[in-house]
């Protein structure tokens, strides 16, 4: 099993890690650094792929990935303000309480 | 190259779990940058420059900076540290471990069960990956402009001081 594959473990890992932060805990940043977590363990499996088979599509896959990942924190944090703005706290469980 | 590889790969994951084991905002997001950081030795070491330069550049030098400065503005005492840990009793955790776990088993049949594949590896630099960029996948760089737009004018839109 080559150095590749090995990167593909690693992916799973790391992904399994960011799926128990976003499942366990409650904190609406930490929700969001375990989202990173996982698409930054996709990233890894993309690259892991494109270097086993010697071709640069992989790290053309993670460029994407890292764009999504950036947009998508740039809203998630401004919604995060906006929330903290409203409801004093960062509880989702809070946060789960629509008041009309 | 190998024991690089090895000792990358144990730094990301090791760090990768105190960032989730929650000790403080903070403290979580910079042992992630530091997981980032060795996520991208693990990439140099598969031959993948360009990948490992732009997860430096982007991911812990922008997003996770982003991040920390969010956290900064938000300053919200240490009642969410509190709350988090009297949370984390053997009782709520019981669940996500043992979903974790039935996908760790899953995941680790079908990676360890996968044949290896040819060694047909070289590193693919830079020019390759620019190659690949302004050739087949022009598209999707039009795409993920437009798509870095609509983040750009929502979070300028969600975040602005509300004119009274």
């Amino acid at each position: 099993m080559g150095l590749p594959e090995k990167g593909l473990i690693l992916s799973w890992l790391l992904f399994l890690l960011g799926l128990f932060g976003v499942l366990v805990r409650r904190d609406l940043i930490f929700i969001l650094m375990s989202l990173e977590i996982m698409l930054n363990a996709a990233g890894v499996a993309f690259v892991s792929a494109g270097a086993s088979l010697g071709l640069p599509d992989g790290q053309v896959m993670f460029i994407f990935v890292l764009v999504l990942a950036a947009a998508e924190v740039s809203i998630g944090l401004a919604i995060i303000l906006k929330l903290f703005g409203r409801i004093r706290t960062l509880d989702s469980d809070a946060a789960g309480r629509l008041r009309g | 190259m190998d024991i690089l590889f090895y000792i990358a790969a144990a730094t990301a994951v090791i760090s990768t779990v105190l960032a989730v084991a929650g000790t403080g905002v903070i403290h979580s997001l910079l042992f992630f940058i530091v997981s980032l950081i060795a996520v991208s030795v693990v990439f140099f070491t598969l031959g993948a420059a360009f990948a490992a330069a732009l997860e430096i550049i982007t991911f812990a030098g922008a997003i996770m900076v982003l991040f920390l400065f969010a956290v900064m503005m938000l300053n919200r005492g240490t009642a969410m540290g509190e709350m988090e840990r009297e949370r984390f009793t053997p009782k709520a955790l019981a669940v996500p471990v043992i979903m974790v776990l039935a996908l760790l088993v899953a995941f680790g049949i079908t990676v360890f069960k996968a044949g290896a594949f040819s060694a047909a590896v070289g590193p693919s630099g830079p020019k390759d990956v620019g190659t690949a960029l302004f050739g087949p996948y022009l598209i999707a760089v039009e795409l993920a402009s437009v798509l870095l737009l609509a983040g750009l004018v929502g979070a300028y839109h969600i975040g602005r001081r509300q004119s009274k």
